[in-house]
């Protein structure tokens, strides 16, 4: 493989992408690339053959799961997966004492998925010879789903430099939406945040954000649009009075993007609530990168799988 | 290596003196250089008596012992976090000679025999123990305890702490109830249903973090019906561990117009910030440390999300930290108590949202206060009112560095600092951020009711 993500790379973790520099967002985005094309060529190196991989998903998620787990074992891995259910897990044991003892089993690297916000810290700190990658943690981060996000808008708009974004919905809740921002900004783009006051006011001054409720001014200029998911048992109670209020207000529909740029892109992170955050026109869009984002999921799990086992050799 | 030795309150009475101490007392505003004769746990007058230890202590300070309005003991109920002979001993580790002990322990004190059993207890204990009583049964919110009993018994004051007395009607009948007995409700101000979900403070950091926010007005909300409370009642209402500086206004507005009201900070949430909760690791007043509202340069990997840093009400911004201070300064605030809230590991070392709040404070108060001393925040005679003499006063104890008065004090070393770390700690527990960190002042004698409670070699040893 090509040697300059070698030498931009110096992380045994992958806890948010809020540490990463422009340089090496930029190499692990080229890596997925590369490693997107060998695996359509069947050419994929076996850079993780010998190495143990330990799925522990605290909080359940196909899809994340299985993007994760085709990427270790396509790069040579052997993938140990800790079902929560019916594990120690269930009985109550310590987030630390079950990491540690997957490390003991010889698990090299652990892709953590967990509710609360922050555990994948708390398990850095607590292994000794394990590498930490964060499957999403709470409503805080989720990193390689920024970082696909980021590689998709890159191939679309060409680079994100100077590029406007719309982010619409629950971002306060939302950890794609917060690495998003990290990943985004720092690729050179400019981010709006759209939806009712409660779920957007509260990143009102962070650098490269600007906060707009409304949401047909949020969208005049847009490159591309990010609808998140409404949960909804969220959507009645905590930001907005009910959910067909979200739905007229934040909904996207064809006709509110008419007010973005011609040809502005559409993403989100899936499953999708068709008829809420998005309308169900808007999934067979020639505009939607939905379909793309899908699939450079898997790519992208094996850049930072590839990069963090190189790392893992000098530690 | 100096051996701490501690004693206890059924010691003999301790005789020693100290030359040329600095002897600070806030109660009669004196700071001057002297001998310090303490004959028979009584301090004298004139030249030491032959035969006694004469101890050089220059460059040391004495003060009056340190007395902790908010700590918890954990007894009965969960002694592996502390016990009464664990947490007197942290306190007189920590220069503290009295400590009043909160009701949240379990079963809670809300029953005047389980408050008599308690201070029998603590009668060989290295500080003294006073009790504040549950102001509701079961701290529920419903019915009242029997204050006069509980009066008698000797509670210093009433709280549902860990909580609010959130119905208010039932504060409101506390309130009343309590004038007759000139005894203060102390209330955690925490309006439940506006922190509800709330992990930190509410706020860019918390936004970045990604961890619930608890707003200020949490605490408004409760300051402000309280005082209209105590106002309307003629109740003496005590608000404990104050975090915003949204509260510091009624206080001050309450209290020109004639309403009984007092009210202690933590040194905590003088010092700490919401920021810890990413990992920053310094004090509110020190200056270059501002990072950005969600700019990533605030999260560092090593100390982020640490459970440690999770305490209730949860650590303030940083501007309310400084008005908390000033307030501190001022006099708006009666005194510093520290919230001393032991856990074991186990209950910290968790995802930060499963940490059970709290943290120790009994030996790193002094330490904290100083540091705000040395910053130019707090004037050492301040610091040390705050820490001793008015919390004191607002319990009925005596504190006077005065011939004849009962020896109750602290000897401090300004000079020298220290490393908080676990074997350091006198406490069961270490629980506090501030591990592995310098505190200026190292504590060398605490003679609590004419007894040596604790001894860093001054006295005792070389
Ligand atoms: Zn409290």
């Amino acid at each position: 493989m090509t040697a300059t993500w070698i030498s931009t790379w110096t992380r045994r973790h992958l806890l948010d992408v809020d540490e990463l520099s422009r340089a090496e967002l930029e190499a692990v985005l080229d890596l997925g690339v590369e490693l997107r094309g060998r695996r359509a060529a069947r050419e994929l190196p076996d850079s993780l053959r010998g190495l143990a991989v330990g799925l522990a998903f605290y909080e359940p998620s196909t899809r994340t799961r299985v993007s994760f787990e085709l990427a270790a074992r396509e790069l040579g891995a052997t993938v140990t997966d800790l079902s929560v259910a019916g594990s120690s897990v269930a009985k109550g044991e310590s987030l630390i004492d079950t990491l540690r003892t997957l490390e003991r089993t010889g698990v090299r690297m652990v892709v953590l998925r967990h509710a609360a916000s922050g555990a994948p810290y708390l398990a850095a700190r607590s292994l000794e010879r394990a590498a930490i990658l964060n499957a999403g943690d709470g409503t805080h981060a989720h990193p390689t789903q920024a970082l696909l996000d980021a590689l998709t808008l890159r191939e679309a708009l060409g680079s994100l430099e100077g590029a406007r974004v719309v982010i619409v919905g629950d971002a306060a809740h939302s950890r794609v939406a917060r690495s998003d921002l990290h990943a985004l900004v720092r690729l050179g783009a400019s981010v709006v945040l759209s939806g009712p006051p409660a779920w957007v006011n509260p990143f009102a001054g962070w650098p490269g954000v600007s906060v707009v409720t409304d949401l047909a001014t949020a969208l005049s200029g847009a490159d591309a649009v990010v609808a998140l998911r409404v949960q909804r048992e969220r959507a009645a109670g905590s930001g907005v009075p009910s959910l067909g209020e979200y739905v007229s207000r934040w909904g996207l529909t064809a006709e509110k993007l008419e007010r973005a740029c011609p040809g502005a892109w559409l993403m989100h992170p899936g499953p999708a609530n068709e008829g809420v955050e998005i309308a169900a026109e808007l999934s067979t869009d020639p505009r939607s990168l939905i379909g793309r984002q899908v699939e450079n999921g898997v790519p992208i799990r094996m850049a930072v799988l590839s990069l963090l086992a190189v790392e893992m050799d000098r530690w | 290596m100096v051996i701490d030795r501690f004693g206890s309150l059924a010691d003999p009475p301790a005789t020693f003196a100290l030359t040329g101490v600095r002897v600070i007392d806030p109660s009669t505003n004196t700071d001057v250089v002297r001998d310090l004769v303490v004959a028979d746990g009584v301090i004298r007058n004139g030249d030491a008596p032959s035969g006694i230890p004469r101890i050089d202590a220059a460059g040391l300070v004495a003060a009056p012992g340190l007395c902790d309005l908010h700590t918890h003991l954990r007894t009965p109920g969960d002694e592996g976090a502390e016990t009464i002979a664990s947490g007197t001993r942290a306190a007189a580790h920590g220069g503290f000679t009295t400590v009043c002990a909160m009701p949240n322990t379990d079963p809670p004190l809300d029953d005047a025999l389980r408050v008599r059993g308690l201070l029998a207890e603590a009668a060989h204990a290295a500080a003294r123990v006073r009790v504040v009583a549950a102001a509701t049964r079961g701290r529920a919110g419903e019915q009242l305890t029997d204050h006069g009993a509980l009066a008698a018994a000797g509670a210093i004051g009433f709280s549902d702490d860990g909580v609010a007395v959130a119905p208010a009607a039932v504060a409101r009948q506390a309130l009343a109830y309590l004038a007759s007995l000139g005894l203060p409700l102390v209330e955690h101000a925490e309006e439940p249903d506006l922190a509800a979900g709330g992990l930190m403070r509410g706020g860019p950091t918390a936004t970045r973090l990604g961890l619930g926010g608890w707003p200020a007005s949490a605490e408004l909300a409760i300051v402000e019906r309280d005082l209209a409370l105590a106002a309307e009642t003629g109740g003496w209402i005590h608000f404990t561990h104050l975090a915003t500086a949204a509260g510091l206004e009624p206080i001050r507005r309450a209290r020109a117009s004639g309403t009984r009201v007092t009210c202690d900070v933590t040194p905590h949430h003088l010092a700490l910030t919401d920021a810890w909760v990413a990992g920053d690791r310094h004090f509110a007043w020190e200056n270059g440390h501002d990072p950005e509202p969600g700019a990533s340069a605030g999260l560092d990997p090593a100390f982020a999300y640490d459970g440690v840093c999770r305490v209730n009400p949860p650590l303030p911004t940083r501007d309310d930290a400084m008005a908390l201070l000033a307030a501190v300064a001022d006099g708006t605030v009666d005194a510093i108590a520290t919230d001393h809230a032991p856990h074991p590991p186990e209950r910290k070392a968790v995802p930060f949202a499963e940490a059970a709040p709290g943290l120790i404070g009994l030996e790193t108060a002094l330490g904290i206060g100083l540091a705000a001393v040395a910053a130019g925040h707090l004037e050492l005679s301040t610091l040390l009112a705050a820490l001793s003499t008015r919390p004191a006063a607002l319990i009925g104890e005596a504190r006077s560095m005065a011939a004849g008065s009962n020896a109750d004090l602290v000897v401090f070393d300004p000079q020298r600092s220290w490393r908080v770390e676990r074997a350091a700690l006198a406490s069961r527990s270490a629980n506090t951020p501030l591990v592995g960190m310098d505190l200026p002042g190292v504590v060398r004698l605490t003679v609590a009711a004419g007894r040596i409670t604790y001894d860093a070699g001054l006295i005792g040893s070389e």
